[in-house]
Protein backbone atom coordinates (compact mmCIF):
# COMPACT_ATOMS: atom_id res chain seq x y z
CA UNK A 1 0.00 0.00 0.00
CA UNK A 2 1.09 3.49 -1.02
CA UNK A 3 1.79 5.82 2.08
CA UNK A 4 -0.66 8.50 2.46
CA UNK A 5 0.15 12.11 0.75
CA UNK A 6 1.09 14.52 2.90
CA UNK A 7 -1.05 18.07 2.25
CA UNK A 8 -0.31 21.50 3.65
CA UNK A 9 -3.42 23.82 3.31
CA UNK A 10 -2.48 27.60 3.80
CA UNK A 11 -5.78 29.07 4.42
CA UNK A 12 -7.09 31.36 7.51
CA UNK A 13 -10.96 30.99 7.37
CA UNK A 14 -11.72 27.88 9.59
CA UNK A 15 -14.61 27.23 7.85
CA UNK A 16 -12.95 26.56 4.74
CA UNK A 17 -9.83 25.02 5.64
CA UNK A 18 -12.24 22.29 7.65
CA UNK A 19 -14.51 21.86 4.11
CA UNK A 20 -11.07 22.05 1.97
CA UNK A 21 -9.51 19.06 4.14
CA UNK A 22 -13.26 16.98 4.32
CA UNK A 23 -13.12 17.09 0.52
CA UNK A 24 -9.38 16.11 0.04
CA UNK A 25 -9.52 13.24 2.75
CA UNK A 26 -12.69 11.10 0.69
CA UNK A 27 -10.83 11.84 -2.55
CA UNK A 28 -7.29 10.41 -1.39
CA UNK A 29 -5.41 8.90 1.65
CA UNK A 30 -3.90 12.28 2.93
CA UNK A 31 -2.54 13.68 6.17
CA UNK A 32 -3.49 17.53 6.28
CA UNK A 33 -1.96 20.04 8.27
CA UNK A 34 -3.84 23.58 8.14
CA UNK A 35 -1.93 26.66 8.39
CA UNK A 36 -3.47 29.58 9.24
CA UNK A 37 -1.44 32.19 10.68
CA UNK A 38 1.38 33.62 8.13
CA UNK A 39 4.23 34.01 10.89
CA UNK A 40 6.65 31.65 10.03
CA UNK A 41 4.97 30.30 7.56
CA UNK A 42 7.89 28.57 5.83
CA UNK A 43 9.44 27.25 8.83
CA UNK A 44 5.84 25.80 10.03
CA UNK A 45 5.87 23.98 6.34
CA UNK A 46 9.33 22.59 6.48
CA UNK A 47 9.10 21.53 9.80
CA UNK A 48 5.52 19.43 8.45
CA UNK A 49 7.72 18.34 5.25
CA UNK A 50 4.87 18.16 3.18
CA UNK A 51 4.15 16.67 -0.57
CA UNK A 52 2.21 19.32 -1.68
CA UNK A 53 1.14 22.87 -0.33
CA UNK A 54 -2.12 24.24 -1.47
CA UNK A 55 -2.84 28.10 -0.81
CA UNK A 56 -5.38 30.40 -2.42
CA UNK A 57 -4.20 32.33 -5.09
CA UNK A 58 -5.31 35.40 -3.36
CA UNK A 59 -2.97 35.29 -0.78
CA UNK A 60 -0.51 37.38 -0.52
CA UNK A 61 1.63 35.03 1.43
CA UNK A 62 1.82 32.87 -1.20
CA UNK A 63 5.42 35.00 -1.87
CA UNK A 64 6.57 33.39 1.35
CA UNK A 65 6.17 30.27 -0.37
CA UNK A 66 8.75 31.26 -3.10
CA UNK A 67 11.71 30.59 -0.43
CA UNK A 68 10.61 26.70 -0.31
CA UNK A 69 11.46 26.15 -4.24
CA UNK A 70 15.50 27.44 -3.18
CA UNK A 71 15.71 24.86 -0.38
CA UNK A 72 19.70 23.82 -0.55
CA UNK A 73 19.70 22.18 2.97
CA UNK A 74 21.29 18.69 2.48
CA UNK A 75 17.69 17.52 4.61
CA UNK A 76 15.30 19.69 2.31
CA UNK A 77 13.29 18.84 -0.31
CA UNK A 78 13.13 21.31 -3.35
CA UNK A 79 9.56 22.38 -3.92
CA UNK A 80 8.42 23.20 -7.66
CA UNK A 81 5.29 25.18 -8.63
CA UNK A 82 2.48 23.00 -9.83
CA UNK A 83 3.72 21.01 -12.88
CA UNK A 84 5.62 23.61 -14.82
CA UNK A 85 6.20 20.82 -17.94
CA UNK A 86 3.80 18.51 -18.49
CA UNK A 87 0.15 18.92 -16.54
CA UNK A 88 -2.51 18.29 -19.07
CA UNK A 89 -3.76 21.76 -18.47
CA UNK A 90 -3.58 20.97 -14.62
CA UNK A 91 -1.40 24.31 -13.69
CA UNK A 92 -3.73 26.63 -16.06
CA UNK A 93 -6.88 24.86 -14.35
CA UNK A 94 -5.77 25.75 -11.39
CA UNK A 95 -4.82 29.49 -11.71
CA UNK A 96 -8.23 29.45 -13.18
CA UNK A 97 -9.41 28.24 -10.29
CA UNK A 98 -7.70 30.26 -7.96
CA UNK A 99 -5.37 27.76 -6.25
CA UNK A 100 -1.58 27.57 -6.11
CA UNK A 101 0.47 24.38 -5.53
CA UNK A 102 3.74 23.84 -4.42
CA UNK A 103 4.89 20.27 -5.05
CA UNK A 104 8.00 18.46 -3.90
CA UNK A 105 10.37 17.12 -6.95
CA UNK A 106 9.69 14.05 -8.07
CA UNK A 107 6.28 13.09 -6.49
CA UNK A 108 3.92 11.09 -9.05
CA UNK A 109 1.52 12.75 -11.75
CA UNK A 110 -0.95 9.75 -11.03
CA UNK A 111 -0.33 11.26 -7.17
CA UNK A 112 -1.20 15.02 -7.17
CA UNK A 113 -3.58 14.39 -9.87
CA UNK A 114 -6.87 13.12 -7.62
CA UNK A 115 -5.00 15.78 -5.00
CA UNK A 116 -5.33 18.58 -7.61
CA UNK A 117 -8.71 17.75 -8.81
CA UNK A 118 -10.32 17.69 -5.51
CA UNK A 119 -8.61 21.57 -4.32
CA UNK A 120 -9.47 23.06 -7.88
CA UNK A 121 -13.21 22.12 -7.46
CA UNK A 122 -13.41 22.82 -3.88
CA UNK A 123 -11.08 26.84 -4.72
CA UNK A 124 -13.40 27.58 -7.60
CA UNK A 125 -16.38 26.84 -5.99
CA UNK A 126 -14.98 29.42 -2.98
CA UNK A 127 -13.72 31.86 -5.92
CA UNK A 128 -17.10 32.24 -7.41
CA UNK A 129 -18.85 32.42 -4.37
CA UNK A 130 -16.80 35.47 -3.33
CA UNK A 131 -16.41 37.23 -6.96
CA UNK A 132 -20.58 37.14 -6.49
CA UNK A 133 -20.06 38.95 -3.31
CA UNK A 134 -17.54 41.61 -4.95
CA UNK A 135 -19.57 42.08 -7.52
CA UNK A 136 -22.15 43.13 -5.45
CA UNK A 137 -20.50 45.44 -3.60
CA UNK A 138 -18.96 46.85 -6.36
CA UNK A 139 -22.48 47.53 -7.84
CA UNK A 140 -23.22 49.32 -4.43
CA UNK A 141 -20.35 51.40 -4.30
CA UNK A 142 -20.88 52.56 -7.98
CA UNK A 143 -24.99 53.42 -7.36
CA UNK A 144 -23.08 55.63 -4.37
CA UNK A 145 -20.82 57.29 -6.67
CA UNK A 146 -23.21 57.68 -9.55
CA UNK A 147 -25.93 59.31 -7.03
CA UNK A 148 -22.61 61.90 -5.77
CA UNK A 149 -22.12 62.59 -9.42
CA UNK A 150 -26.08 63.21 -10.18
CA UNK A 151 -26.43 65.49 -6.94
CA UNK A 152 -23.20 67.52 -7.89
CA UNK A 153 -24.80 68.14 -11.69
CA UNK A 154 -27.93 68.75 -10.05
CA UNK A 155 -26.60 71.88 -8.26
CA UNK A 156 -23.41 73.04 -10.79
CA UNK A 157 -26.56 73.00 -13.35
CA UNK A 158 -29.88 73.40 -11.83
CA UNK A 159 -31.05 70.17 -13.36
CA UNK A 160 -32.75 67.81 -12.54
CA UNK A 161 -32.27 63.89 -11.43
CA UNK A 162 -33.22 62.61 -14.59
CA UNK A 163 -31.25 64.80 -16.48
CA UNK A 164 -28.68 64.66 -14.65
CA UNK A 165 -28.64 60.70 -15.11
CA UNK A 166 -29.07 61.41 -19.04
CA UNK A 167 -26.17 63.51 -19.09
CA UNK A 168 -23.38 61.50 -17.31
CA UNK A 169 -24.87 58.23 -19.73
CA UNK A 170 -24.72 60.48 -22.66
CA UNK A 171 -21.37 61.51 -21.94
CA UNK A 172 -20.15 57.73 -20.88
CA UNK A 173 -21.72 56.70 -24.74
CA UNK A 174 -19.91 59.31 -26.59
CA UNK A 175 -16.33 58.76 -24.72
CA UNK A 176 -17.05 54.94 -24.97
CA UNK A 177 -16.43 54.25 -20.88
CA UNK A 178 -18.95 53.43 -18.26
CA UNK A 179 -21.58 55.63 -16.63
CA UNK A 180 -19.46 54.78 -13.24
CA UNK A 181 -16.02 55.58 -14.55
CA UNK A 182 -17.38 58.98 -15.85
CA UNK A 183 -19.18 59.38 -12.34
CA UNK A 184 -16.11 58.82 -10.64
CA UNK A 185 -13.79 60.69 -12.94
CA UNK A 186 -16.47 63.94 -12.08
CA UNK A 187 -16.77 62.96 -8.15
CA UNK A 188 -12.71 63.13 -8.13
CA UNK A 189 -12.87 66.66 -10.26
CA UNK A 190 -14.78 67.73 -8.42
CA UNK A 191 -12.87 66.53 -4.85
CA UNK A 192 -9.80 68.45 -6.77
CA UNK A 193 -11.65 71.77 -7.46
CA UNK A 194 -13.54 72.34 -4.62
CA UNK B 1 -12.62 48.19 -35.34
CA UNK B 2 -12.45 46.14 -32.82
CA UNK B 3 -9.71 46.78 -30.28
CA UNK B 4 -7.72 43.69 -29.30
CA UNK B 5 -7.39 43.66 -25.45
CA UNK B 6 -4.06 42.72 -23.98
CA UNK B 7 -4.34 41.03 -20.11
CA UNK B 8 -1.39 42.30 -18.33
CA UNK B 9 -0.79 41.30 -14.62
CA UNK B 10 0.63 44.01 -12.03
CA UNK B 11 1.50 45.06 -8.63
CA UNK B 12 -0.42 47.91 -7.43
CA UNK B 13 2.81 49.71 -6.37
CA UNK B 14 3.74 53.53 -7.63
CA UNK B 15 6.35 51.71 -9.98
CA UNK B 16 3.30 50.36 -11.91
CA UNK B 17 2.68 53.94 -13.18
CA UNK B 18 3.63 53.16 -16.88
CA UNK B 19 1.21 50.54 -17.06
CA UNK B 20 -1.83 52.38 -15.62
CA UNK B 21 -1.06 55.86 -17.35
CA UNK B 22 -0.59 53.90 -20.46
CA UNK B 23 -4.42 52.83 -20.13
CA UNK B 24 -5.49 55.50 -18.61
CA UNK B 25 -4.31 58.44 -20.64
CA UNK B 26 -4.81 56.87 -24.06
CA UNK B 27 -1.32 55.89 -24.82
CA UNK B 28 -3.00 52.15 -25.97
CA UNK B 29 -5.85 53.50 -27.68
CA UNK B 30 -3.43 55.72 -29.97
CA UNK B 31 -1.92 52.33 -30.56
CA UNK B 32 -5.05 50.65 -31.47
CA UNK B 33 -5.02 48.41 -28.61
CA UNK B 34 -6.70 48.27 -24.99
CA UNK B 35 -5.13 47.07 -21.45
CA UNK B 36 -7.14 44.56 -19.30
CA UNK B 37 -4.99 45.41 -16.40
CA UNK B 38 -5.52 42.54 -13.67
CA UNK B 39 -3.98 43.90 -9.99
CA UNK B 40 -2.48 40.55 -8.68
CA UNK B 41 -2.04 40.07 -4.56
CA UNK B 42 1.61 38.31 -4.61
CA UNK B 43 4.74 37.93 -7.55
CA UNK B 44 4.52 34.51 -7.45
CA UNK B 45 0.77 35.40 -8.88
CA UNK B 46 2.03 37.87 -11.53
CA UNK B 47 4.45 35.22 -12.64
CA UNK B 48 2.53 32.38 -12.57
CA UNK B 49 -0.14 34.08 -14.81
CA UNK B 50 2.52 35.33 -17.38
CA UNK B 51 3.91 32.20 -17.52
CA UNK B 52 0.37 30.15 -17.49
CA UNK B 53 -1.15 32.38 -20.31
CA UNK B 54 -3.49 34.57 -18.14
CA UNK B 55 -2.25 37.43 -18.98
CA UNK B 56 0.14 38.48 -21.89
CA UNK B 57 2.41 40.65 -20.03
CA UNK B 58 3.17 41.73 -16.52
CA UNK B 59 5.11 44.79 -14.42
CA UNK B 60 7.84 42.24 -13.28
CA UNK B 61 10.64 42.25 -10.51
CA UNK B 62 13.80 42.84 -12.85
CA UNK B 63 15.51 40.00 -11.85
CA UNK B 64 12.43 37.20 -12.19
CA UNK B 65 13.01 36.99 -15.88
CA UNK B 66 16.43 36.07 -15.45
CA UNK B 67 16.03 33.87 -12.26
CA UNK B 68 14.24 31.78 -14.56
CA UNK B 69 16.05 31.48 -17.01
CA UNK B 70 18.58 30.18 -14.77
CA UNK B 71 16.41 27.59 -13.52
CA UNK B 72 15.88 29.14 -10.09
CA UNK B 73 12.29 28.92 -8.66
CA UNK B 74 9.30 26.97 -9.04
CA UNK B 75 8.71 28.06 -12.80
CA UNK B 76 10.26 27.48 -16.14
CA UNK B 77 8.13 29.45 -19.31
CA UNK B 78 10.77 31.50 -21.26
CA UNK B 79 10.31 34.87 -20.54
CA UNK B 80 11.63 38.01 -22.41
CA UNK B 81 12.63 41.66 -20.58
CA UNK B 82 10.88 43.70 -23.81
CA UNK B 83 12.05 47.21 -21.56
CA UNK B 84 12.98 48.61 -18.42
CA UNK B 85 9.63 50.57 -16.59
CA UNK B 86 11.41 52.28 -14.12
CA UNK B 87 14.54 52.27 -12.13
CA UNK B 88 15.03 52.61 -8.64
CA UNK B 89 12.30 53.53 -6.40
CA UNK B 90 12.87 51.13 -2.86
CA UNK B 91 13.92 51.88 0.32
CA UNK B 92 15.44 50.55 3.27
CA UNK B 93 13.66 51.21 6.92
CA UNK B 94 13.82 49.72 10.22
CA UNK B 95 11.11 48.62 12.76
CA UNK B 96 10.28 50.84 15.96
CA UNK B 97 12.81 48.84 18.14
CA UNK B 98 15.58 49.43 16.09
CA UNK B 99 15.06 53.16 15.12
CA UNK B 100 14.89 53.97 18.96
CA UNK B 101 18.29 52.11 19.25
CA UNK B 102 19.74 53.68 16.37
CA UNK B 103 18.14 57.08 17.53
CA UNK B 104 19.36 56.63 20.97
CA UNK B 105 23.28 56.53 19.16
CA UNK B 106 22.59 59.84 17.69
CA UNK B 107 21.97 58.34 14.56
CA UNK B 108 20.54 61.04 11.96
CA UNK B 109 18.33 59.70 9.37
CA UNK B 110 20.07 61.08 6.95
CA UNK B 111 18.50 58.72 4.22
CA UNK B 112 21.86 59.20 1.96
CA UNK B 113 24.93 57.47 3.11
CA UNK B 114 25.15 53.74 3.01
CA UNK B 115 27.95 53.08 4.46
CA UNK B 116 27.17 55.67 8.00
CA UNK B 117 23.76 53.64 7.89
CA UNK B 118 25.29 50.45 8.13
CA UNK B 119 27.98 51.35 10.68
CA UNK B 120 24.87 52.75 13.35
CA UNK B 121 23.61 49.60 12.36
CA UNK B 122 26.31 47.16 13.07
CA UNK B 123 26.42 48.92 16.58
CA UNK B 124 22.98 48.67 17.57
CA UNK B 125 22.68 44.79 16.79
CA UNK B 126 23.14 42.12 19.14
CA UNK B 127 22.39 39.48 16.47
CA UNK B 128 22.18 39.90 12.84
CA UNK B 129 19.48 41.69 11.55
CA UNK B 130 16.45 40.32 9.80
CA UNK B 131 15.08 42.33 6.69
CA UNK B 132 11.84 41.69 4.91
CA UNK B 133 11.97 41.68 1.23
CA UNK B 134 8.72 41.14 -1.13
CA UNK B 135 10.57 38.15 -2.99
CA UNK B 136 13.22 36.37 -3.29
CA UNK B 137 13.92 36.76 -6.40
CA UNK B 138 14.03 41.17 -6.40
CA UNK B 139 16.50 44.25 -6.53
CA UNK B 140 15.65 44.82 -2.98
CA UNK B 141 17.63 41.56 -2.63
CA UNK B 142 20.39 42.27 -4.77
CA UNK B 143 20.48 45.85 -2.96
CA UNK B 144 20.59 44.46 0.59
CA UNK B 145 23.35 41.67 -0.19
CA UNK B 146 25.45 44.11 -1.91
CA UNK B 147 25.10 46.90 0.64
CA UNK B 148 25.73 44.33 3.66
CA UNK B 149 28.76 42.82 2.08
CA UNK B 150 30.75 45.91 1.44
CA UNK B 151 30.05 47.50 4.74
CA UNK B 152 30.23 46.79 8.28
CA UNK B 153 27.49 44.93 8.19
CA UNK B 154 29.18 42.43 6.48
CA UNK B 155 27.40 39.64 4.69
CA UNK B 156 26.38 37.33 7.68
CA UNK B 157 25.80 40.25 10.06
CA UNK B 158 21.86 40.29 7.46
CA UNK B 159 19.10 37.79 7.05
CA UNK B 160 16.62 37.92 4.39
CA UNK B 161 12.94 36.93 4.82
CA UNK B 162 10.07 36.71 2.50
CA UNK B 163 7.28 39.14 3.60
CA UNK B 164 4.58 40.55 1.49
CA UNK B 165 4.58 44.19 1.97
CA UNK B 166 1.11 44.60 2.62
CA UNK B 167 1.85 41.89 5.78
CA UNK B 168 4.81 44.35 6.93
CA UNK B 169 3.89 45.71 9.79
CA UNK B 170 2.45 42.57 11.52
CA UNK B 171 5.97 41.47 10.93
CA UNK B 172 7.64 44.05 12.48
CA UNK B 173 5.16 43.96 15.59
CA UNK B 174 5.56 40.46 15.80
CA UNK B 175 9.17 40.45 15.71
CA UNK B 176 9.36 38.13 12.44
CA UNK B 177 11.65 40.84 10.96
CA UNK B 178 13.48 44.18 12.22
CA UNK B 179 13.66 45.90 8.79
CA UNK B 180 12.70 46.15 5.60
CA UNK B 181 13.80 46.78 1.85
CA UNK B 182 10.50 47.78 0.05
CA UNK B 183 8.80 49.74 -3.07
CA UNK B 184 6.71 52.83 -2.70
CA UNK B 185 4.18 53.12 -1.32
CA UNK B 186 4.65 50.53 1.36
CA UNK B 187 7.81 52.36 3.07
CA UNK B 188 5.67 55.65 3.31
CA UNK B 189 2.78 53.54 4.31
CA UNK B 190 5.19 51.94 7.28
CA UNK B 191 6.08 55.76 7.95
CA UNK B 192 2.39 56.58 8.38
CA UNK B 193 1.74 54.03 10.37
CA UNK B 194 3.98 54.32 12.32
CA UNK B 195 5.72 51.15 12.31
CA UNK B 196 8.54 52.42 11.32
CA UNK B 197 10.97 55.09 9.80
CA UNK B 198 13.27 55.17 6.77
CA UNK B 199 16.83 54.55 6.24
CA UNK B 200 18.44 54.47 3.32
CA UNK B 201 16.59 55.06 -0.50
CA UNK B 202 17.93 52.20 -2.91
CA UNK B 203 19.40 54.81 -4.71
CA UNK B 204 21.86 55.43 -2.47
CA UNK B 205 23.10 51.91 -2.92
CA UNK B 206 23.40 52.02 -6.57
CA UNK B 207 22.36 54.96 -8.49
CA UNK B 208 20.57 53.61 -11.50
CA UNK B 209 19.29 49.97 -10.65
CA UNK B 210 16.59 48.74 -13.27
CA UNK B 211 13.61 47.73 -11.02
CA UNK B 212 10.66 46.60 -12.69
CA UNK B 213 10.72 45.33 -16.42
CA UNK B 214 7.75 44.62 -19.07
CA UNK B 215 7.66 41.19 -19.25
CA UNK B 216 6.02 39.19 -21.96
CA UNK B 217 6.77 35.04 -22.67
CA UNK B 218 9.09 34.82 -25.32
CA UNK B 219 6.95 32.55 -27.32
CA UNK B 220 4.19 35.58 -27.43
CA UNK B 221 6.33 37.98 -28.30
CA UNK B 222 7.38 35.89 -31.70
CA UNK B 223 4.15 34.87 -32.37
CA UNK B 224 2.78 38.37 -31.77
CA UNK B 225 5.24 40.90 -32.87
CA UNK B 226 3.03 43.55 -33.87
CA UNK B 227 0.87 43.55 -30.48
CA UNK B 228 4.16 43.74 -28.90
CA UNK B 229 5.64 47.10 -30.49
CA UNK B 230 2.19 48.48 -29.93
CA UNK B 231 2.19 47.59 -26.41
CA UNK B 232 5.83 48.58 -25.97
CA UNK B 233 5.67 52.36 -27.70
CA UNK B 234 2.17 52.59 -25.53
CA UNK B 235 4.28 51.88 -22.03
CA UNK B 236 7.53 53.75 -23.54
CA UNK B 237 5.30 56.88 -24.28
CA UNK B 238 3.79 56.50 -20.75
CA UNK B 239 6.36 56.90 -19.01
CA UNK B 240 7.64 60.00 -21.11
CA UNK B 241 4.45 61.43 -19.64
CA UNK B 242 5.17 60.56 -16.46
CA UNK B 243 8.74 62.34 -16.12
CA UNK B 244 6.78 65.52 -17.09
CA UNK B 245 6.85 67.67 -13.22
CA UNK B 246 3.58 68.74 -14.51
CA UNK B 247 1.86 65.50 -14.42
CA UNK B 248 2.25 64.31 -11.22
CA UNK B 249 -0.43 65.92 -9.89
CA UNK B 250 -2.86 64.26 -12.43
CA UNK B 251 -0.46 61.03 -11.84
CA UNK B 252 -0.74 60.58 -7.72
CA UNK B 253 -4.55 61.38 -8.36
CA UNK B 254 -4.44 58.43 -10.93
CA UNK B 255 -2.62 55.89 -9.28
CA UNK B 256 -4.85 56.49 -5.79
CA UNK B 257 -7.74 55.28 -7.59
CA UNK B 258 -9.63 52.81 -5.06
CA UNK B 259 -9.18 50.33 -8.30
CA UNK B 260 -5.39 50.92 -8.63
CA UNK B 261 -2.95 51.98 -5.53
CA UNK B 262 -5.87 52.49 -3.00
CA UNK B 263 -3.82 55.08 -0.70
CA UNK B 264 -3.63 58.61 -0.86
CA UNK B 265 -2.33 60.58 -3.75
CA UNK B 266 -0.19 62.62 -1.25
CA UNK B 267 1.59 59.81 -0.52
CA UNK B 268 1.96 58.25 -3.38
CA UNK B 269 3.57 61.94 -4.78
CA UNK B 270 6.40 61.61 -2.29
CA UNK B 271 7.71 58.61 -4.30
CA UNK B 272 6.84 60.73 -7.66
CA UNK B 273 9.00 63.39 -6.21
CA UNK B 274 11.59 62.11 -4.30
CA UNK B 275 10.50 64.10 -1.57
CA UNK B 276 10.21 61.32 1.30
CA UNK B 277 9.01 61.82 5.19
CA UNK B 278 11.25 59.51 6.35
CA UNK B 279 9.59 59.12 10.22
CA UNK B 280 6.77 59.69 12.13
CA UNK B 281 8.74 62.76 13.64
CA UNK B 282 7.98 64.45 10.22
CA UNK B 283 11.66 64.69 9.08
CA UNK B 284 11.48 65.37 5.30
CA UNK B 285 14.24 63.87 3.13
CA UNK B 286 15.08 64.70 -1.31
CA UNK B 287 16.58 62.48 -3.34
CA UNK B 288 17.84 62.80 -6.87
CA UNK B 289 16.53 60.08 -9.19
CA UNK B 290 14.37 58.62 -6.35
CA UNK B 291 12.37 56.71 -9.13
CA UNK B 292 12.93 57.45 -12.85
CA UNK B 293 10.51 56.41 -15.29
CA UNK B 294 12.04 58.02 -18.36
CA UNK B 295 15.24 59.99 -18.05
CA UNK B 296 18.82 58.42 -19.11
CA UNK B 297 17.20 56.09 -21.41
CA UNK B 298 15.90 54.61 -18.18
CA UNK B 299 13.57 52.07 -20.37
CA UNK B 300 16.54 50.16 -22.55
CA UNK B 301 16.89 47.03 -20.94
CA UNK B 302 20.73 47.05 -20.99
CA UNK B 303 22.24 43.72 -21.55
CA UNK B 304 24.67 44.68 -18.88
CA UNK B 305 22.00 45.21 -16.19
CA UNK B 306 21.14 41.56 -16.84
CA UNK B 307 24.62 40.38 -16.38
CA UNK B 308 24.94 42.06 -13.27
CA UNK B 309 22.19 40.72 -12.06
CA UNK B 310 22.41 37.44 -13.58
CA UNK B 311 26.10 37.32 -11.93
CA UNK B 312 24.79 38.07 -8.52
CA UNK B 313 22.00 35.73 -8.81
CA UNK B 314 25.07 32.53 -9.39
CA UNK B 315 27.27 33.70 -6.57
CA UNK B 316 24.63 33.03 -4.45
CA UNK B 317 22.21 30.27 -5.31
CA UNK B 318 25.20 28.59 -7.57
CA UNK B 319 28.34 29.22 -5.81
CA UNK B 320 31.48 27.37 -7.43
CA UNK B 321 28.89 26.60 -10.67
CA UNK B 322 29.70 29.13 -13.81
CA UNK B 323 26.40 29.40 -15.55
CA UNK B 324 27.17 31.74 -19.32
CA UNK B 325 25.81 34.80 -18.45
CA UNK B 326 25.92 35.90 -21.71
CA UNK B 327 23.34 33.23 -22.73
CA UNK B 328 20.70 34.31 -20.02
CA UNK B 329 21.49 38.23 -20.34
CA UNK B 330 19.51 37.40 -23.77
CA UNK B 331 16.36 37.61 -22.03
CA UNK B 332 16.84 41.46 -21.59
CA UNK B 333 15.71 41.85 -24.87
CA UNK B 334 17.83 45.14 -26.34
CA UNK B 335 16.74 43.56 -30.02
CA UNK B 336 13.27 43.86 -29.80
CA UNK B 337 13.79 47.31 -27.95
CA UNK B 338 15.60 48.43 -31.30
CA UNK B 339 13.34 46.77 -33.66
CA UNK B 340 9.67 48.26 -32.41
CA UNK B 341 10.93 51.57 -30.54
CA UNK B 342 11.69 52.80 -34.13
CA UNK B 343 10.49 55.80 -35.27
CA UNK B 344 8.90 56.63 -31.72
CA UNK B 345 11.34 59.25 -31.43
CA UNK B 346 13.03 57.44 -28.53
CA UNK B 347 16.73 57.91 -29.20
CA UNK B 348 18.63 54.51 -29.44
CA UNK B 349 22.31 53.96 -27.76
CA UNK B 350 24.87 53.08 -30.20
CA UNK B 351 25.92 49.78 -27.75
CA UNK B 352 23.39 47.48 -25.89
CA UNK B 353 25.80 46.96 -23.10
CA UNK B 354 28.00 49.52 -20.70
CA UNK B 355 30.01 49.61 -17.58
CA UNK B 356 27.87 49.34 -14.74
CA UNK B 357 29.04 51.79 -12.46
CA UNK B 358 31.13 53.88 -14.40
CA UNK B 359 28.91 57.37 -14.85
CA UNK B 360 30.15 59.59 -12.47
CA UNK B 361 28.19 62.44 -13.58
CA UNK B 362 25.49 62.59 -16.60
CA UNK B 363 27.34 62.14 -19.71
CA UNK B 364 26.58 62.06 -23.58
CA UNK B 365 26.67 58.98 -25.42
CA UNK B 366 26.86 57.71 -29.07
CA UNK B 367 23.41 57.12 -29.91
CA UNK B 368 21.16 56.82 -33.48
CA UNK B 369 19.43 60.66 -32.95
CA UNK B 370 22.60 61.86 -31.37
CA UNK B 371 20.36 63.41 -28.25
CA UNK B 372 20.95 60.39 -25.26
CA UNK B 373 22.32 61.47 -22.16
CA UNK B 374 22.92 59.00 -19.91
CA UNK B 375 22.69 59.59 -15.58
CA UNK B 376 25.01 59.01 -12.88
CA UNK B 377 25.51 55.12 -12.55
CA UNK B 378 27.39 54.34 -9.49
CA UNK B 379 27.54 52.02 -6.70
CA UNK B 380 28.06 53.64 -3.22
CA UNK B 381 31.32 51.45 -2.75
CA UNK B 382 32.79 52.88 -6.15
CA UNK B 383 33.20 49.69 -8.06
CA UNK B 384 32.24 49.28 -11.54
CA UNK B 385 31.45 45.66 -13.32
CA UNK B 386 32.83 45.34 -16.85
CA UNK B 387 30.99 41.81 -18.32
CA UNK B 388 33.29 41.28 -21.17
CA UNK B 389 31.44 39.60 -24.28
CA UNK B 390 33.00 36.04 -24.38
Amino acid sequence: MQTSIRIVVVEQDRDRAIAIVDALKDACACDVLVVGDSSGLERKIAAYGPDIVLIDIDNPTRDMLEELTLASGPLERPVAMFVSGNSDGLAAAAIEAGVSACVVDGLAPARIKPVMDTAIARFAMVRQMRNELAETRRALEERKVIDRAKGLLMKAKGIDEDAAYALLRKTAMDRGRRVADVAEALVTAAGLLG
Amino acid sequence: MTRVTVPVAYMPLVDAAPLIVAQEMGFVDAEGIALDLIAAPSWSSVRDMLAFGRVDAAHMLSPVPIAMAMGLGGVATALSAVSVLSVNGNVIGVGKPLEEKLRANGFEFDFADPVKAARALAEVRDRPIIFGVPFPFSMHVELLRYWSAATDLGPDGIVIRTVPPPLMANALAAGDVDAFCVGEPWGSVAVEQGSGALLLPGASIWSFAPEKVLAVRTAWAETEPDLTGRLMRAVWRAGRWLADPNARLAAATLLSRKSYLNVSSELIDRALSGDLVVSSRGEQRSVDGFLLFHEGAANFPWRSQAKWIGQHLADHHRPGDTPSIDAIAKVYRTDLYRMHMEGTGCDLPGASEKVEGAILHATAVASAAGSLTLLPNRFFDARVFDFPVK
